[in-house]
Protein backbone atom coordinates (compact mmCIF):
# COMPACT_ATOMS: atom_id res chain seq x y z
CA UNK A 1 0.00 0.00 0.00
CA UNK A 2 2.81 2.12 -0.30
CA UNK A 3 2.71 4.81 -3.01
CA UNK A 4 4.04 8.26 -3.74
CA UNK A 5 2.41 11.14 -2.07
CA UNK A 6 2.37 14.60 -2.64
CA UNK A 7 -1.13 16.40 -1.59
CA UNK A 8 -0.43 15.29 2.09
CA UNK A 9 3.38 16.16 1.38
CA UNK A 10 3.87 18.93 3.50
CA UNK A 11 1.13 18.25 6.49
CA UNK A 12 3.25 17.00 8.85
CA UNK A 13 4.88 20.26 9.41
CA UNK A 14 2.81 22.36 12.11
CA UNK A 15 3.73 25.61 10.31
CA UNK A 16 2.51 24.54 7.01
CA UNK A 17 -0.13 26.92 7.03
CA UNK A 18 1.73 29.86 7.17
CA UNK A 19 4.05 31.56 4.85
CA UNK A 20 6.95 30.67 6.17
CA UNK A 21 6.39 27.17 6.77
CA UNK A 22 4.51 26.69 3.32
CA UNK A 23 7.93 28.44 1.34
CA UNK A 24 10.57 26.47 3.68
CA UNK A 25 9.03 23.23 2.04
CA UNK A 26 9.61 24.80 -1.59
CA UNK A 27 6.68 26.67 -1.86
CA UNK A 28 6.03 29.13 -4.58
CA UNK A 29 8.62 28.33 -6.47
CA UNK A 30 6.48 26.87 -8.99
CA UNK A 31 4.60 29.99 -9.93
CA UNK A 32 7.79 32.09 -9.59
CA UNK A 33 9.55 30.04 -11.65
CA UNK A 34 6.42 30.79 -14.32
CA UNK A 35 6.61 34.27 -13.60
CA UNK A 36 10.65 35.22 -14.13
CA UNK A 37 10.45 32.87 -16.90
CA UNK A 38 7.73 34.53 -18.51
CA UNK A 39 6.01 31.09 -19.51
CA UNK A 40 3.43 31.66 -21.64
CA UNK A 41 -0.08 31.28 -20.95
CA UNK A 42 -1.08 29.38 -23.10
CA UNK A 43 2.10 26.60 -22.41
CA UNK A 44 0.99 26.55 -18.82
CA UNK A 45 -2.45 26.06 -19.71
CA UNK A 46 -1.02 23.05 -22.51
CA UNK A 47 1.62 21.30 -19.28
CA UNK A 48 -2.61 21.30 -16.94
CA UNK A 49 -3.82 19.46 -20.17
CA UNK A 50 -1.14 17.36 -21.09
CA UNK A 51 -1.23 16.57 -17.61
CA UNK A 52 -4.85 14.56 -17.73
CA UNK A 53 -5.97 16.11 -14.33
CA UNK A 54 -9.24 16.11 -13.98
CA UNK A 55 -11.76 18.06 -11.78
CA UNK A 56 -12.30 16.56 -8.40
CA UNK A 57 -15.69 18.56 -7.45
CA UNK A 58 -17.55 15.53 -8.91
CA UNK A 59 -17.82 15.47 -12.93
CA UNK A 60 -14.06 14.92 -13.62
CA UNK A 61 -13.94 17.31 -16.52
CA UNK A 62 -10.11 17.25 -17.84
CA UNK A 63 -8.96 20.99 -15.98
CA UNK A 64 -7.17 22.18 -18.55
CA UNK A 65 -9.42 21.67 -21.46
CA UNK A 66 -11.49 23.82 -19.26
CA UNK A 67 -9.22 26.48 -18.91
CA UNK A 68 -9.05 26.49 -22.35
CA UNK A 69 -12.44 27.31 -23.09
CA UNK A 70 -12.01 30.98 -21.52
CA UNK A 71 -11.92 33.35 -24.75
CA UNK A 72 -8.55 34.50 -25.96
CA UNK A 73 -7.97 37.75 -24.16
CA UNK A 74 -6.39 39.39 -27.76
CA UNK A 75 -9.95 39.17 -28.79
CA UNK A 76 -12.07 39.49 -26.30
CA UNK A 77 -10.78 41.71 -23.94
CA UNK A 78 -13.57 41.69 -20.56
CA UNK A 79 -12.60 41.18 -17.13
CA UNK A 80 -11.94 37.59 -16.10
CA UNK A 81 -12.65 34.97 -12.99
CA UNK A 82 -12.21 32.25 -11.52
CA UNK A 83 -14.31 31.26 -8.66
CA UNK A 84 -12.53 28.42 -6.51
CA UNK A 85 -15.48 25.86 -5.56
CA UNK A 86 -14.46 25.27 -1.74
CA UNK A 87 -18.87 24.73 -0.88
CA UNK A 88 -17.96 21.13 -0.06
CA UNK A 89 -21.31 20.05 0.66
CA UNK A 90 -22.00 16.77 -1.47
CA UNK A 91 -22.21 14.05 1.52
CA UNK A 92 -19.70 12.00 2.34
CA UNK A 93 -17.02 14.73 1.53
CA UNK A 94 -14.54 16.23 4.16
CA UNK A 95 -11.47 16.76 1.79
CA UNK A 96 -11.23 19.99 0.37
CA UNK A 97 -11.28 21.22 3.95
CA UNK A 98 -7.98 19.35 5.36
CA UNK A 99 -6.45 21.27 2.26
CA UNK A 100 -7.72 24.79 3.36
CA UNK A 101 -7.01 24.49 7.01
CA UNK A 102 -3.75 22.89 6.62
CA UNK A 103 -2.24 23.82 3.69
CA UNK A 104 -3.85 27.09 2.12
CA UNK A 105 -1.00 28.62 0.48
CA UNK A 106 -1.04 25.60 -1.19
CA UNK A 107 -4.48 26.80 -2.67
CA UNK A 108 -3.70 30.12 -3.26
CA UNK A 109 -0.07 28.67 -5.36
CA UNK A 110 -2.72 27.07 -7.53
CA UNK A 111 -4.94 30.10 -7.52
CA UNK A 112 -2.13 32.73 -8.59
CA UNK A 113 -0.71 29.89 -11.88
CA UNK A 114 -4.37 29.76 -12.91
CA UNK A 115 -4.77 33.35 -12.54
CA UNK A 116 -1.38 33.66 -14.90
CA UNK A 117 -2.62 31.16 -17.84
CA UNK A 118 -6.22 32.10 -17.70
CA UNK A 119 -5.38 36.18 -17.80
CA UNK A 120 -7.49 36.21 -14.52
CA UNK A 121 -8.52 39.24 -12.76
CA UNK A 122 -10.11 38.10 -9.88
CA UNK A 123 -10.11 34.98 -8.07
CA UNK A 124 -13.03 34.48 -5.20
CA UNK A 125 -12.80 31.15 -3.11
CA UNK A 126 -16.38 30.85 -2.55
CA UNK A 127 -16.22 28.96 1.27
CA UNK A 128 -18.96 26.80 2.90
CA UNK A 129 -20.26 28.85 5.58
CA UNK A 130 -19.41 27.00 8.43
CA UNK A 131 -15.84 26.37 7.46
CA UNK A 132 -14.47 28.59 10.13
CA UNK A 133 -11.38 27.25 10.48
CA UNK A 134 -10.85 27.01 6.54
CA UNK A 135 -11.98 30.61 5.78
CA UNK A 136 -9.74 32.03 9.15
CA UNK A 137 -6.42 30.34 7.27
CA UNK A 138 -7.37 31.14 3.94
CA UNK A 139 -7.63 34.83 5.28
CA UNK A 140 -4.34 34.77 6.78
CA UNK A 141 -2.66 33.08 4.27
CA UNK A 142 -4.34 35.94 1.40
CA UNK A 143 -2.73 38.86 3.96
CA UNK A 144 0.89 37.28 3.85
CA UNK A 145 0.90 36.06 0.36
CA UNK A 146 -0.46 39.85 -0.49
CA UNK A 147 2.41 41.36 2.03
CA UNK A 148 4.82 39.01 -0.22
CA UNK A 149 3.72 40.71 -3.10
CA UNK A 150 2.55 36.92 -4.63
CA UNK A 151 -1.63 38.51 -5.21
CA UNK A 152 -2.42 41.81 -5.59
CA UNK A 153 -1.13 44.77 -7.58
CA UNK A 154 2.04 44.16 -10.06
CA UNK A 155 3.24 40.65 -8.94
CA UNK A 156 6.90 39.64 -7.90
CA UNK A 157 7.63 43.59 -9.72
CA UNK A 158 5.94 42.43 -13.08
CA UNK A 159 2.62 43.68 -14.61
CA UNK A 160 0.80 41.03 -14.01
CA UNK A 161 -2.06 42.00 -11.27
CA UNK A 162 -4.72 39.20 -9.71
CA UNK A 163 -6.88 40.20 -6.40
CA UNK A 164 -7.71 36.98 -4.53
CA UNK A 165 -11.09 37.34 -2.42
CA UNK A 166 -12.10 34.91 0.34
CA UNK A 167 -16.02 34.94 0.34
CA UNK A 168 -18.43 33.25 3.21
CA UNK A 169 -21.47 31.13 1.67
CA UNK A 170 -24.09 30.59 4.31
CA UNK A 171 -24.83 26.80 3.91
CA UNK A 172 -26.79 25.64 1.10
CA UNK A 173 -25.97 22.73 -0.48
CA UNK A 174 -26.95 24.42 -4.37
CA UNK A 175 -24.63 26.74 -3.77
CA UNK A 176 -22.31 24.29 -5.03
CA UNK A 177 -23.60 23.67 -8.24
CA UNK A 178 -21.35 26.28 -10.23
CA UNK A 179 -24.07 28.43 -11.79
CA UNK A 180 -25.99 28.20 -8.14
CA UNK A 181 -22.66 29.32 -6.61
CA UNK A 182 -22.37 32.36 -9.21
CA UNK A 183 -25.28 33.49 -8.48
CA UNK A 184 -24.82 33.27 -4.49
CA UNK A 185 -21.15 34.66 -4.95
CA UNK A 186 -23.36 37.95 -6.81
CA UNK A 187 -25.59 38.11 -3.56
CA UNK A 188 -28.56 36.72 -4.42
CA UNK A 189 -30.66 33.09 -3.86
CA UNK A 190 -28.59 30.15 -5.04
CA UNK A 191 -30.59 29.65 -7.92
CA UNK A 192 -28.77 27.98 -10.76
CA UNK A 193 -28.71 29.44 -14.21
CA UNK A 194 -29.43 27.48 -17.49
CA UNK A 195 -26.58 26.44 -19.59
CA UNK A 196 -25.75 27.92 -22.13
CA UNK A 197 -24.18 30.39 -21.86
CA UNK A 198 -21.73 28.28 -19.99
CA UNK A 199 -19.60 29.86 -17.58
CA UNK A 200 -16.41 30.80 -19.77
CA UNK A 201 -18.78 32.69 -21.85
CA UNK A 202 -20.51 34.50 -19.16
CA UNK A 203 -19.98 34.12 -15.21
CA UNK A 204 -19.67 36.10 -13.07
CA UNK A 205 -21.31 39.50 -13.22
CA UNK A 206 -21.64 38.23 -17.22
CA UNK A 207 -17.89 37.70 -17.25
CA UNK A 208 -15.66 35.16 -18.50
CA UNK A 209 -15.31 32.79 -15.61
CA UNK A 210 -13.92 29.03 -14.97
CA UNK A 211 -15.09 27.37 -11.67
CA UNK A 212 -12.41 24.41 -10.25
CA UNK A 213 -12.67 22.39 -7.04
CA UNK A 214 -10.29 23.15 -4.54
CA UNK A 215 -8.71 20.09 -4.72
CA UNK A 216 -8.32 20.47 -8.42
CA UNK A 217 -6.35 23.37 -8.11
CA UNK A 218 -4.11 22.02 -5.28
CA UNK A 219 -2.98 19.69 -7.90
CA UNK A 220 -1.73 22.56 -10.23
CA UNK A 221 1.43 23.45 -8.48
CA UNK A 222 2.83 19.82 -8.00
CA UNK A 223 2.12 19.78 -11.82
CA UNK A 224 4.15 22.80 -12.97
CA UNK A 225 6.84 22.07 -10.55
CA UNK A 226 7.17 18.29 -11.61
CA UNK A 227 5.98 18.15 -15.00
CA UNK A 228 2.83 15.95 -16.66
CA UNK A 229 4.77 13.01 -17.22
CA UNK A 230 5.61 12.55 -13.39
CA UNK A 231 1.83 13.27 -13.22
CA UNK A 232 1.19 10.55 -15.34
CA UNK A 233 3.38 8.22 -13.59
CA UNK A 234 0.40 7.93 -10.77
CA UNK A 235 -3.53 7.14 -11.32
CA UNK A 236 -4.49 5.41 -14.35
CA UNK A 237 -3.94 6.46 -18.10
CA UNK A 238 -7.17 8.09 -18.57
CA UNK A 239 -7.47 9.51 -14.61
CA UNK A 240 -3.98 10.53 -13.72
CA UNK A 241 -2.59 11.22 -10.70
CA UNK A 242 -3.45 10.90 -6.62
CA UNK A 243 -7.07 11.86 -5.44
CA UNK A 244 -8.02 12.70 -1.55
CA UNK A 245 -10.27 9.92 -0.60
CA UNK A 246 -12.64 10.37 2.35
CA UNK A 247 -14.39 7.11 3.97
CA UNK A 248 -16.98 7.11 6.18
CA UNK A 249 -19.48 4.76 7.60
CA UNK A 250 -18.77 1.56 9.01
CA UNK A 251 -15.24 1.42 9.03
CA UNK A 252 -13.01 0.47 11.59
CA UNK A 253 -10.42 3.96 10.72
CA UNK A 254 -12.63 6.44 9.01
CA UNK A 255 -10.54 9.43 7.80
CA UNK A 256 -9.38 10.72 4.22
CA UNK A 257 -6.55 9.40 2.35
CA UNK A 258 -4.25 10.31 -0.19
CA UNK A 259 -4.77 7.32 -2.81
CA UNK A 260 -3.90 6.76 -6.38
CA UNK A 261 -6.55 7.02 -8.87
CA UNK A 262 -7.28 3.32 -9.84
CA UNK A 263 -6.39 1.78 -6.55
CA UNK A 264 -9.23 -1.19 -6.09
CA UNK A 265 -12.44 0.01 -3.39
CA UNK A 266 -11.73 -3.35 -1.06
CA UNK A 267 -8.14 -1.78 -0.85
CA UNK A 268 -8.87 1.60 0.25
CA UNK A 269 -11.67 -0.12 2.58
CA UNK A 270 -9.62 -2.58 3.76
CA UNK A 271 -5.75 -1.98 4.04
CA UNK A 272 -6.28 1.78 4.76
CA UNK A 273 -9.66 2.10 6.77
CA UNK A 274 -9.02 -0.95 8.52
CA UNK A 275 -11.71 -2.86 6.74
CA UNK A 276 -15.56 -2.91 7.94
CA UNK A 277 -15.89 -2.28 11.70
CA UNK A 278 -16.43 -4.67 14.39
CA UNK A 279 -15.67 -7.73 12.05
CA UNK A 280 -18.48 -7.78 10.36
CA UNK A 281 -19.71 -8.02 6.44
CA UNK A 282 -20.18 -5.06 3.58
CA UNK A 283 -23.85 -4.38 3.02
CA UNK A 284 -23.31 -2.10 0.39
CA UNK A 285 -21.18 0.98 -0.65
CA UNK A 286 -21.06 4.38 -2.36
CA UNK A 287 -18.02 5.09 -4.46
CA UNK A 288 -17.91 9.06 -4.63
CA UNK A 289 -20.60 10.90 -2.29
CA UNK A 290 -24.10 10.83 -2.09
CA UNK A 291 -25.04 11.60 -5.74
CA UNK A 292 -23.15 8.22 -6.98
CA UNK A 293 -25.66 5.51 -5.89
CA UNK A 294 -25.40 2.12 -3.80
CA UNK A 295 -23.40 -0.52 -5.16
CA UNK A 296 -23.30 -4.34 -4.14
CA UNK A 297 -20.75 -5.79 -2.43
CA UNK A 298 -19.53 -8.33 -5.09
CA UNK A 299 -18.14 -5.48 -7.22
CA UNK A 300 -16.05 -3.91 -4.11
CA UNK A 301 -12.33 -4.52 -6.29
CA UNK A 302 -13.67 -2.02 -8.31
CA UNK A 303 -10.72 0.58 -8.98
CA UNK A 304 -11.79 3.70 -7.89
CA UNK A 305 -11.08 6.00 -11.17
CA UNK A 306 -13.45 7.81 -13.49
CA UNK A 307 -14.35 4.90 -16.38
CA UNK A 308 -14.08 1.61 -14.00
CA UNK A 309 -16.46 3.31 -11.48
CA UNK A 310 -18.97 4.10 -14.04
CA UNK A 311 -18.33 0.49 -15.59
CA UNK A 312 -20.02 -1.16 -12.69
CA UNK A 313 -23.07 1.45 -13.42
CA UNK A 314 -21.58 3.92 -10.55
CA UNK A 315 -20.10 6.80 -11.16
CA UNK A 316 -16.50 8.02 -9.11
CA UNK A 317 -17.91 11.43 -7.87
CA UNK A 318 -15.84 12.99 -5.09
CA UNK A 319 -14.29 9.73 -4.73
CA UNK A 320 -15.99 9.64 -0.89
CA UNK A 321 -16.82 6.42 -0.07
CA UNK A 322 -19.49 5.63 2.25
CA UNK A 323 -19.46 1.89 4.08
CA UNK A 324 -22.42 0.10 5.15
CA UNK A 325 -22.26 -3.11 6.96
CA UNK A 326 -24.25 -5.78 7.49
CA UNK A 327 -27.05 -4.17 9.88
CA UNK A 328 -27.20 -1.79 7.72
CA UNK A 329 -30.30 -0.32 5.68
CA UNK A 330 -29.94 0.70 2.34
CA UNK A 331 -33.63 1.56 2.32
CA UNK A 332 -33.13 4.04 5.40
CA UNK A 333 -30.07 5.75 4.03
CA UNK A 334 -31.64 6.12 0.70
CA UNK A 335 -34.66 7.77 2.59
CA UNK A 336 -32.02 9.92 4.36
CA UNK A 337 -30.55 11.22 1.12
CA UNK A 338 -34.02 11.55 -0.55
CA UNK A 339 -34.82 13.96 2.47
CA UNK A 340 -31.44 15.60 2.09
CA UNK A 341 -32.28 16.55 -1.63
CA UNK A 342 -36.07 17.32 -1.01
CA UNK A 343 -34.82 19.99 1.62
CA UNK A 344 -31.94 21.40 -0.84
CA UNK A 345 -33.42 21.33 -4.18
CA UNK A 346 -34.13 25.44 -5.16
CA UNK A 347 -37.34 24.93 -6.70
CA UNK A 348 -37.30 26.05 -9.89
CA UNK A 349 -37.50 22.87 -11.78
CA UNK A 350 -41.43 21.04 -10.91
CA UNK A 351 -39.73 18.16 -11.67
CA UNK A 352 -36.97 18.55 -9.66
CA UNK A 353 -39.52 20.35 -6.43
CA UNK A 354 -41.72 17.58 -7.21
CA UNK A 355 -39.55 14.77 -7.93
CA UNK A 356 -37.27 15.26 -4.87
CA UNK A 357 -40.70 15.77 -2.42
CA UNK A 358 -42.35 12.47 -3.94
CA UNK A 359 -39.12 10.09 -3.64
CA UNK A 360 -38.94 11.22 -0.52
CA UNK A 361 -42.77 10.22 0.90
CA UNK A 362 -42.60 6.34 -1.24
CA UNK A 363 -38.74 6.20 0.47
CA UNK A 364 -40.29 7.01 3.63
CA UNK A 365 -43.58 5.07 3.75
CA UNK A 366 -41.35 1.67 2.50
CA UNK A 367 -39.11 2.44 5.81
CA UNK A 368 -42.08 2.81 7.90
CA UNK A 369 -43.85 -0.45 6.49
CA UNK A 370 -46.90 1.12 5.00
CA UNK A 371 -44.98 0.42 1.09
CA UNK A 372 -46.70 -1.39 -1.52
CA UNK A 373 -44.81 -3.75 -4.44
CA UNK A 374 -46.18 -0.71 -7.12
CA UNK A 375 -44.15 1.40 -5.10
CA UNK A 376 -40.76 -0.10 -6.68
CA UNK A 377 -42.01 0.87 -10.42
CA UNK A 378 -43.36 4.09 -8.82
CA UNK A 379 -40.16 4.97 -7.36
CA UNK A 380 -38.27 4.07 -10.77
CA UNK A 381 -40.99 6.04 -12.80
CA UNK A 382 -40.72 9.52 -10.38
CA UNK A 383 -36.80 9.30 -10.86
CA UNK A 384 -37.52 9.00 -14.72
CA UNK A 385 -39.20 11.94 -14.89
CA UNK A 386 -37.02 13.74 -13.13
CA UNK A 387 -33.47 13.31 -15.12
CA UNK A 388 -31.24 12.72 -16.98
CA UNK A 389 -31.42 16.56 -19.08
CA UNK A 390 -34.85 17.46 -17.82
CA UNK A 391 -33.88 20.36 -15.01
CA UNK A 392 -31.54 23.53 -15.47
CA UNK A 393 -29.03 21.65 -13.13
CA UNK A 394 -27.89 18.40 -12.08
CA UNK A 395 -29.29 18.11 -8.44
CA UNK A 396 -32.49 16.13 -9.89
CA UNK A 397 -30.15 13.84 -11.59
CA UNK A 398 -28.24 13.80 -8.16
CA UNK A 399 -31.86 12.53 -6.62
CA UNK A 400 -32.57 10.27 -9.52
CA UNK A 401 -29.12 8.37 -9.82
CA UNK A 402 -28.98 6.91 -6.07
CA UNK A 403 -32.41 5.98 -6.52
CA UNK A 404 -32.00 4.15 -9.78
CA UNK A 405 -29.72 2.35 -7.82
CA UNK A 406 -31.18 1.12 -4.99
CA UNK A 407 -33.80 -0.67 -7.47
CA UNK A 408 -31.51 -2.37 -9.53
CA UNK A 409 -29.06 -3.22 -7.11
CA UNK A 410 -31.36 -3.69 -3.55
CA UNK A 411 -34.61 -4.60 -5.27
CA UNK A 412 -34.52 -7.62 -2.59
CA UNK A 413 -33.80 -5.20 0.30
CA UNK A 414 -36.99 -2.86 -1.11
CA UNK A 415 -39.11 -6.13 -1.44
CA UNK A 416 -38.50 -7.34 2.40
CA UNK A 417 -39.52 -3.81 3.53
CA UNK A 418 -42.66 -4.46 2.13
CA UNK A 419 -43.29 -7.82 2.62
CA UNK A 420 -41.76 -7.66 6.68
CA UNK A 421 -43.17 -4.36 7.36
CA UNK A 422 -40.63 -1.68 7.47
CA UNK A 423 -37.92 -0.72 9.15
CA UNK A 424 -38.12 -1.70 12.89
CA UNK A 425 -39.36 -5.70 11.71
CA UNK A 426 -35.98 -5.53 9.18
CA UNK A 427 -33.76 -4.07 11.47
CA UNK A 428 -34.73 -6.16 14.11
CA UNK A 429 -33.90 -9.11 11.84
CA UNK A 430 -30.37 -8.17 11.13
CA UNK A 431 -29.54 -6.89 14.12
CA UNK A 432 -26.59 -9.27 15.72
CA UNK A 433 -26.02 -10.87 19.20
CA UNK A 434 -24.17 -8.66 21.26
CA UNK A 435 -21.23 -10.66 21.56
CA UNK A 436 -20.55 -9.95 17.83
CA UNK A 437 -20.67 -6.20 18.93
CA UNK B 1 -31.97 47.14 15.82
CA UNK B 2 -30.07 50.15 13.49
CA UNK B 3 -26.53 49.23 11.72
CA UNK B 4 -23.81 50.68 13.89
CA UNK B 5 -20.91 53.00 11.93
CA UNK B 6 -18.57 50.25 12.42
CA UNK B 7 -20.37 47.57 10.71
CA UNK B 8 -21.32 50.51 7.59
CA UNK B 9 -17.57 51.07 7.39
CA UNK B 10 -16.84 46.96 7.19
CA UNK B 11 -20.02 46.47 4.61
CA UNK B 12 -17.60 49.76 2.59
CA UNK B 13 -14.57 47.25 2.83
CA UNK B 14 -16.52 44.33 2.03
CA UNK B 15 -18.04 45.71 -1.26
CA UNK B 16 -14.63 47.19 -2.02
CA UNK B 17 -13.75 43.45 -3.33
CA UNK B 18 -16.40 43.37 -5.98
CA UNK B 19 -17.38 45.09 -9.04
CA UNK B 20 -21.28 45.09 -7.91
CA UNK B 21 -22.13 45.90 -4.17
CA UNK B 22 -24.65 43.38 -3.48
CA UNK B 23 -21.90 40.72 -4.23
CA UNK B 24 -21.40 41.91 -0.34
CA UNK B 25 -24.70 41.15 1.07
CA UNK B 26 -24.36 37.48 2.52
CA UNK B 27 -21.09 38.67 4.06
CA UNK B 28 -22.74 41.09 5.53
CA UNK B 29 -25.68 39.86 6.68
CA UNK B 30 -23.17 37.13 8.44
CA UNK B 31 -21.77 40.23 10.55
CA UNK B 32 -25.09 41.75 11.23
CA UNK B 33 -26.20 38.34 12.73
CA UNK B 34 -22.94 38.00 14.39
CA UNK B 35 -23.00 41.51 16.19
CA UNK B 36 -26.46 42.47 16.39
CA UNK B 37 -28.36 39.37 18.88
CA UNK B 38 -27.61 36.28 16.44
CA UNK B 39 -30.38 36.53 14.42
CA UNK B 40 -31.86 38.87 11.51
CA UNK B 41 -34.82 40.58 12.38
CA UNK B 42 -37.07 42.48 10.61
CA UNK B 43 -34.89 45.95 11.52
CA UNK B 44 -31.52 44.49 10.59
CA UNK B 45 -33.21 43.15 7.20
CA UNK B 46 -34.49 46.86 6.47
CA UNK B 47 -31.75 48.60 7.10
CA UNK B 48 -29.36 46.40 5.53
CA UNK B 49 -31.26 46.88 2.19
CA UNK B 50 -31.24 50.43 2.77
CA UNK B 51 -27.53 49.94 2.55
CA UNK B 52 -27.37 47.96 -0.48
CA UNK B 53 -30.23 50.59 -2.11
CA UNK B 54 -32.34 47.21 -2.64
CA UNK B 55 -35.78 46.65 -1.55
CA UNK B 56 -36.19 44.76 2.04
CA UNK B 57 -38.36 42.05 0.13
CA UNK B 58 -35.19 41.48 -1.74
CA UNK B 59 -32.81 41.20 0.72
CA UNK B 60 -35.29 38.88 2.93
CA UNK B 61 -35.68 36.91 0.09
CA UNK B 62 -32.18 37.02 0.30
CA UNK B 63 -31.63 35.63 3.89
CA UNK B 64 -34.90 33.18 4.00
CA UNK B 65 -32.66 31.02 1.15
CA UNK B 66 -29.86 30.12 3.31
CA UNK B 67 -30.38 27.90 6.84
CA UNK B 68 -27.24 29.49 8.26
CA UNK B 69 -29.20 32.82 8.92
CA UNK B 70 -32.14 32.71 11.83
CA UNK B 71 -35.02 34.97 10.71
CA UNK B 72 -36.60 34.56 14.59
CA UNK B 73 -34.57 34.80 17.43
CA UNK B 74 -32.20 31.59 18.70
CA UNK B 75 -31.29 30.72 22.01
CA UNK B 76 -28.24 31.74 23.37
CA UNK B 77 -26.29 28.59 22.27
CA UNK B 78 -26.56 27.02 19.10
CA UNK B 79 -26.37 23.35 18.63
CA UNK B 80 -26.48 21.86 15.24
CA UNK B 81 -26.48 18.11 14.34
CA UNK B 82 -25.90 16.46 11.29
CA UNK B 83 -28.59 14.18 10.70
CA UNK B 84 -26.89 12.83 7.02
CA UNK B 85 -25.71 9.91 5.45
CA UNK B 86 -22.37 9.07 7.47
CA UNK B 87 -23.68 10.54 10.47
CA UNK B 88 -26.81 8.40 10.30
CA UNK B 89 -24.86 5.46 9.75
CA UNK B 90 -22.71 6.08 12.92
CA UNK B 91 -25.62 6.98 15.34
CA UNK B 92 -26.60 10.30 14.82
CA UNK B 93 -30.38 9.94 15.97
CA UNK B 94 -29.04 8.71 19.86
CA UNK B 95 -26.89 11.87 19.60
CA UNK B 96 -29.73 14.07 19.07
CA UNK B 97 -31.85 12.44 21.02
CA UNK B 98 -29.59 13.30 23.98
CA UNK B 99 -28.53 16.72 23.29
CA UNK B 100 -32.27 17.59 23.18
CA UNK B 101 -32.49 16.08 26.75
CA UNK B 102 -29.59 17.94 27.82
CA UNK B 103 -31.00 20.96 26.56
CA UNK B 104 -34.20 20.80 26.68
CA UNK B 105 -35.10 21.91 23.58
CA UNK B 106 -36.68 20.23 20.64
CA UNK B 107 -35.09 20.02 17.25
CA UNK B 108 -35.84 23.18 15.03
CA UNK B 109 -36.57 24.98 18.53
CA UNK B 110 -35.45 27.28 21.64
CA UNK B 111 -35.47 25.51 25.48
CA UNK B 112 -37.96 27.09 27.55
CA UNK B 113 -34.89 28.83 29.39
CA UNK B 114 -34.18 30.50 26.16
CA UNK B 115 -30.14 29.11 26.93
CA UNK B 116 -30.58 26.41 23.42
CA UNK B 117 -31.46 26.23 20.17
CA UNK B 118 -31.48 22.89 18.63
CA UNK B 119 -31.47 21.90 14.82
CA UNK B 120 -30.98 19.19 12.50
CA UNK B 121 -28.23 20.21 9.68
CA UNK B 122 -27.27 18.66 6.84
CA UNK B 123 -23.71 17.19 5.80
CA UNK B 124 -21.45 19.72 7.66
CA UNK B 125 -17.91 18.38 5.64
CA UNK B 126 -17.30 16.27 8.92
CA UNK B 127 -18.65 13.06 8.08
CA UNK B 128 -14.86 10.86 8.21
CA UNK B 129 -15.45 12.27 12.32
CA UNK B 130 -19.01 11.12 12.43
CA UNK B 131 -21.05 11.74 14.21
CA UNK B 132 -20.74 15.74 14.86
CA UNK B 133 -22.54 18.70 15.85
CA UNK B 134 -21.38 22.22 15.81
CA UNK B 135 -21.65 24.35 19.06
CA UNK B 136 -21.90 28.03 18.18
CA UNK B 137 -19.67 27.54 15.52
CA UNK B 138 -17.42 25.06 16.40
CA UNK B 139 -17.22 21.21 15.22
CA UNK B 140 -17.44 18.87 17.84
CA UNK B 141 -16.59 15.59 16.00
CA UNK B 142 -16.09 11.95 16.82
CA UNK B 143 -19.16 12.43 19.22
CA UNK B 144 -20.49 9.61 21.27
CA UNK B 145 -24.41 10.68 23.43
CA UNK B 146 -22.34 10.86 26.16
CA UNK B 147 -19.24 12.94 24.58
CA UNK B 148 -22.13 15.38 23.63
CA UNK B 149 -23.42 15.40 27.25
CA UNK B 150 -20.13 16.15 28.76
CA UNK B 151 -19.76 19.31 26.18
CA UNK B 152 -23.23 20.92 26.96
CA UNK B 153 -22.87 19.82 30.15
CA UNK B 154 -19.94 22.23 30.96
CA UNK B 155 -21.66 25.16 29.73
CA UNK B 156 -24.85 24.82 31.44
CA UNK B 157 -22.28 25.31 34.73
C1 LIG C 1 -26.06 19.90 -6.86
C2 LIG C 1 -24.59 20.04 -7.10
C3 LIG C 1 -23.73 20.32 -6.04
C4 LIG C 1 -22.36 20.46 -6.24
N1 LIG C 1 -21.55 20.72 -5.17
C5 LIG C 1 -20.22 20.88 -5.38
C6 LIG C 1 -19.35 21.20 -4.28
O1 LIG C 1 -19.79 21.32 -3.13
N2 LIG C 1 -18.03 21.37 -4.55
C7 LIG C 1 -17.51 21.25 -5.81
O2 LIG C 1 -16.32 21.43 -6.01
N3 LIG C 1 -18.31 20.94 -6.85
C8 LIG C 1 -19.64 20.76 -6.66
N4 LIG C 1 -20.45 20.49 -7.75
C9 LIG C 1 -19.84 20.42 -9.10
C10 LIG C 1 -19.70 21.82 -9.71
O3 LIG C 1 -20.90 22.15 -10.39
C11 LIG C 1 -18.54 21.91 -10.70
O4 LIG C 1 -18.67 20.88 -11.62
C12 LIG C 1 -17.18 21.82 -10.08
O5 LIG C 1 -17.02 22.74 -9.04
C13 LIG C 1 -16.13 22.06 -11.11
O6 LIG C 1 -14.83 21.93 -10.58
P1 LIG C 1 -13.81 20.85 -11.13
O7 LIG C 1 -13.92 20.85 -12.63
O8 LIG C 1 -12.51 21.33 -10.65
O9 LIG C 1 -14.21 19.55 -10.54
C14 LIG C 1 -21.83 20.32 -7.54
C15 LIG C 1 -22.69 20.02 -8.61
C16 LIG C 1 -24.05 19.88 -8.39
C17 LIG C 1 -24.93 19.55 -9.56
S1 LIG D 1 -32.74 20.83 -10.83
FE1 LIG D 1 -33.51 21.28 -8.77
S2 LIG D 1 -31.83 22.35 -7.74
FE2 LIG D 1 -31.37 22.39 -9.95
S3 LIG D 1 -32.24 24.31 -10.67
FE3 LIG D 1 -33.85 22.80 -10.94
S4 LIG D 1 -35.05 22.88 -9.01
FE4 LIG D 1 -33.11 23.93 -8.64
S1 LIG E 1 -22.76 13.33 6.96
FE1 LIG E 1 -22.55 14.35 8.87
S2 LIG E 1 -20.84 15.60 8.50
FE2 LIG E 1 -21.12 14.66 6.55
Amino acid sequence: MSHETYLFSRMDREDTHTLKGYEAQGGYQAFKKILSEGTSPTDVTGIVKDSGLRGRGGAGFPTGLKWSFMPDPTKDSRTRYMAVNADESEPGTCKDRILMERDPHGLLEGCMIAAWAMGLAGIYIYVRGEYRLSYARLDEAIQEARAAGLIGKNIMGSDFSCEVQMHKGAGAYICGEETGLMESLEGKRGHPRPKPPFPAGFGLWGQPTTVNNVESIFNVPFILERGSDWFKTMGTEKSPGNFLCGVSGHVEKPGVYEIALGTPASTILNEYAGGVWRGRELRAWIPGGSSTGFLRPEVIDTPMDHDSVKAVGSMFGTGAMIILDQTASVVRSALVLMNFYEHESCGQCSQCREGTEWLAQVFQRIHDGHGRMEDIDLLTDIANGMAPGKTICALADAAAIPTHSVIRNFRDELVEYVQEGGHAAVSKKRSLPLEVV
Amino acid sequence: MALTDALKEEFTELASHYPKRQAALIPALHRCQEDLGGWLSPEIIESVAEWFELEPVEVFGVASFYPMFFLKPVGKHIVSVCRNISCDLRGSEELLERVCQVTGAKAGANSTDGDFYVEQVECQGGCANAPMMVLDGIYHEDLTPDKAEAILGSLKR
